[in-house]
């Protein structure tokens, strides 16, 4: 029997296309396209690596959020992936890490047996990188997050955790949770067979009540964490202008400015 | 929690709409109505004119927050060497205890194997108290072995803060032992209060919020949790009002270290733990220090970007030479690439790659439009020009004009005595203000 990937994904505002209008000091966000998750098209990749080496492997894409989501999961099947779910329900809305992975973790039982999910290290809007060890927790299976290379035996795995100073080398079984970085692969393109082939495909939508999740581990009300406050950052004025006398000093006048602001 | 739209107060004016991050207000009829992609940020309550839209709270005693005291430190160390990050929380956590009470501690939780050299170095940063975790099987980090222990000891002791540093391990650990213990977690956090007093003072120096409302709840000590949040253009403060303990993971050169006294002293905990080796699922084959391998212009934490004031295509040699002094990354304004001094790869700004390192270094670029919008909202600019008018200056965080060939070759030599030179410019400060 082959294995059974599930790869979580998650739809996102590309955020390196969000502006501030200067003079309201808002975020513009017209014009602001919804992608697939960075890291989770990384996640997405290793499965359809394994697939390419193994044909008998099914991959499904898991995603939770409105029902334009949709269209992400589209462009997954497009890539390669078998299969596409989407959690969406007006009672999972709000849900914050904890609730988000109670709710995921709830889909994948839903489905039954695996072999490894792989999940994206962070999604580019909340940068947590929290659900990934969350929905592991969840499931009391093990984790490896920051994932760099990835090589199979049997039903081991052995991968490179990136580290800030280095890396580690990890070995352990399945069934476990990876979490991807980009220095993993380089994701491919959907092809134009792929998008055929996926436009056909349904995809499932599942509700809060079908996943058959504990409504009160799930959205808004439940989740640990609210937001308190948000607020763009004040325009910063003018800067200081360094002073000094001759090259040497103005040189140390900046490093000790530099040094103050904690970013050296 | 949720946010509502007063029907009788809202004229349809949609301010609210163009100004929500997440377009989840929709205009239906009349009003303003808000849709399924809310986040509860609270953005429109602040923006709404006519005072509109409220969040509607909901409380619940159903956890005994009461019982959890003190501040706990996760204290990071690899290899026997305490990471610094961890020395900077043990400082922040000492500012949050006092602001608590007087009866609040703040408390390293040293996880490890044979750690007994580090517990000194640990009061003389500030702790109170020291939690010691150790084992061989502790030695090197693995997720089930110190999720395991963290969350027995977290349960045992009941600490009303947890804090870690926003590492690669941290970010690994804190998910887990939150999600084991239910309860909430903030990551990456580039500031902390628990007084409301200071968290207004913060936001008024720093934003153009409102903070009337917040006011009238100056009794409030939740923690409140400021963070980034998409991609770094608004910022968020999150809190854990009904579960304990509130956990962050704070990023890592954000906060400051308390001055350093080896004749302060602490209590030690030693804790008892349970792990087995069957706990422990997965295997560290190795462990490989690397040195960082040149990062890409978006990933660079550090940018030294050359322009027109280079005079010539060898300017960038220097450049080079800077960047690699620093650990940074060879940026260029559109004119150097223009000139063909240097590859399109390199262009920063609206059609080359938009960047926002923690420091970005313009040397000899005057700060055309194009190139500010591709590097405007990094961390912190410095920008080196012979003219003291050009655009650049407006928006550098600092400045200084002059001739980049006899400034940069300074920066490099002096690069490493920075800290030196910090400290001593701040000794000479306390003595001119007590002269």
């Amino acid at each position: 029997m082959g294995l059974k990937i599930i790869v979580c994904a998650k739809q996102v505002p590309d955020t390196t296309e969000v502006k501030i209008d200067p003079v309201k000091n808002t975020l513009i966000r017209e014009g602001v396209p919804s992608i697939l998750n960075n890291d989770d098209a990384n996640a997405l990749e290793e499965a359809l690596r394994i697939k390419d080496k193994y044909p008998d492997t099914h991959i499904t894409v898991i995603s939770m959020g409105p029902l334009q989501a949709k269209d992400m999961l589209i462009e997954c099947l497009a890539m390669g992936a078998d299969e596409a779910i989407l959690a969406s329900d007006r009672k999972l809305g709000g849900s914050d890490t904890w609730a988000t992975s109670n709710a995921l973790a709830a889909v994948i039982r839903k489905l039954g047996h695996f072999d490894i999910i792989f999940a994206g290290r962070q999604a580019i809007d909340g940068d947590t990188a929290q659900v990934g060890p969350q929905i592991a927790e969840k499931l009391g299976i093990p984790q490896v997050t920051y994932v760099s290379e990835f090589e199979m035996d049997g039903d081991t795995i052995i991968v490179k955790r990136a580290l800030e100073d280095g890396y580690e080398r990890i070995r352990l079984k399945m069934p476990c949770m990876l979490t991807a970085i980009k220095e993993l692969n380089k994701p491919r393109y959907m092809t134009i067979g792929g998008i055929y082939e996926a436009t056909k495909k349904e995809i499932p939508v599942w509700t809060a009540e079908d996943i058959g999740v504990d409504l009160n581990t799930v959205g808004l009300e439940a989740s640990p964490t609210n937001v308190f406050r948000s607020f763009t950052p004040a325009p910063k004025g003018k800067g200081i202008m360094i002073e000094g006398d001759g090259e040497k000093e103005l040189a140390r006048n900046l490093l000790i400015n530099l040094k103050a602001k904690h970013v050296i | 929690m949720a946010i509502k739209v007063l029907e009788e107060k809202c004229t349809g004016c949609g301010v609210c709409i163009d100004d929500c991050p997440f377009e989840a207000i929709d205009m239906v009829g009349d009003f303003a109505v808000i849709n399924d992609k809310c986040t509860v940020c609270s953005q429109c309550i602040e923006t709404c004119p006519f005072d509109a839209i409220i969040r509607t709270d909901e409380e619940d005693d159903e956890h005994d927050i009461s019982k959890y005291k003190d501040v706990w430190v996760y204290i990071e160390q690899r290899d026997g060497k305490i990471m610094n990050v961890a020395l900077e929380l043990l400082g922040e956590g000492r500012r949050l205890s006092r602001e608590i009470g007087e009866d609040c501690n703040v408390c390293g939780l040293l996880i490890g194997y044979e750690t007994d050299h580090l517990i000194d170095e640990l009061y003389a940063f500030g702790a109170d108290k020291v939690y010691q975790i150790d084992d061989p099987l502790l030695k090197n980090y693995t997720t089930d072995g110190y999720t395991k222990v963290m969350t027995d000891a977290i349960r045992e002791y009941k600490p009303e803060i947890v804090l870690f540093g926003a590492t690669h391990i941290g970010r690994d650990l804190a998910p887990r032992v939150a999600a084991r213990l239910d309860t909430g977690l903030t990551a990456d956090c580039t500031r902390l209060d628990v007084k409301t007093d200071t968290y207004i003072e913060y936001l008024e120096k720093n934003t153009t919020l409102d903070t009337s409302k917040i006011r009238e709840k100056t009794d409030d000590v939740n923690l409140k949790q400021t963070r980034p949040a998409f991609g770094g253009n608004i910022m968020a403060t999150i809190i854990c009002p009904k579960r304990r303990p509130q956990m962050a993971t704070v990023r890592p050169g954000v906060m400051q270290k308390a001055e350093r006294d080896d004749s302060r002293k602490g209590e030690l905990i030693k804790v008892n733990h349970k792990l087995s080796k069957s706990d422990i699922r997965t295997e560290v084959l190795e462990v490989v220090k690397a040195a960082k391998e040149r990062v890409s212009l978006t990933d660079a934490e550090i940018i030294c970007s050359g322009g027109r004031g280079l005079g010539d295509a060898s300017g960038f040699e220097l450049i080079k030479k800077f960047a690699d002094k620093v650990g940074g990354v060879v940026g260029s304004s559109r004119a150097a690439v223009d000139a063909g001094w240097i590859d399109h790869s390199h262009q920063v700004g609206q059609t080359g790659t938009t960047v926002k390192p923690k420091i970005y270094f313009a040397c000899g670029i005057s700060g055309a439009i194009q190139h500010l919008a591709g590097m405007q909202t990094s961390d912190i600019i410095v920008a080196i020009n012979k003219d003291p008018e050009a655009p650049i200056f407006e928006v550098a965080d600092f400045g200084i004009v002059g001739d980049l060939y006899k400034i940069i070759p300074q920066i490099i030599e002096e690069w490493d005595n920075a800290e030196a030179l910090y400290d001593e410019s701040t000794k000479t400060k306390s003595q001119t203000k007590s002269a």
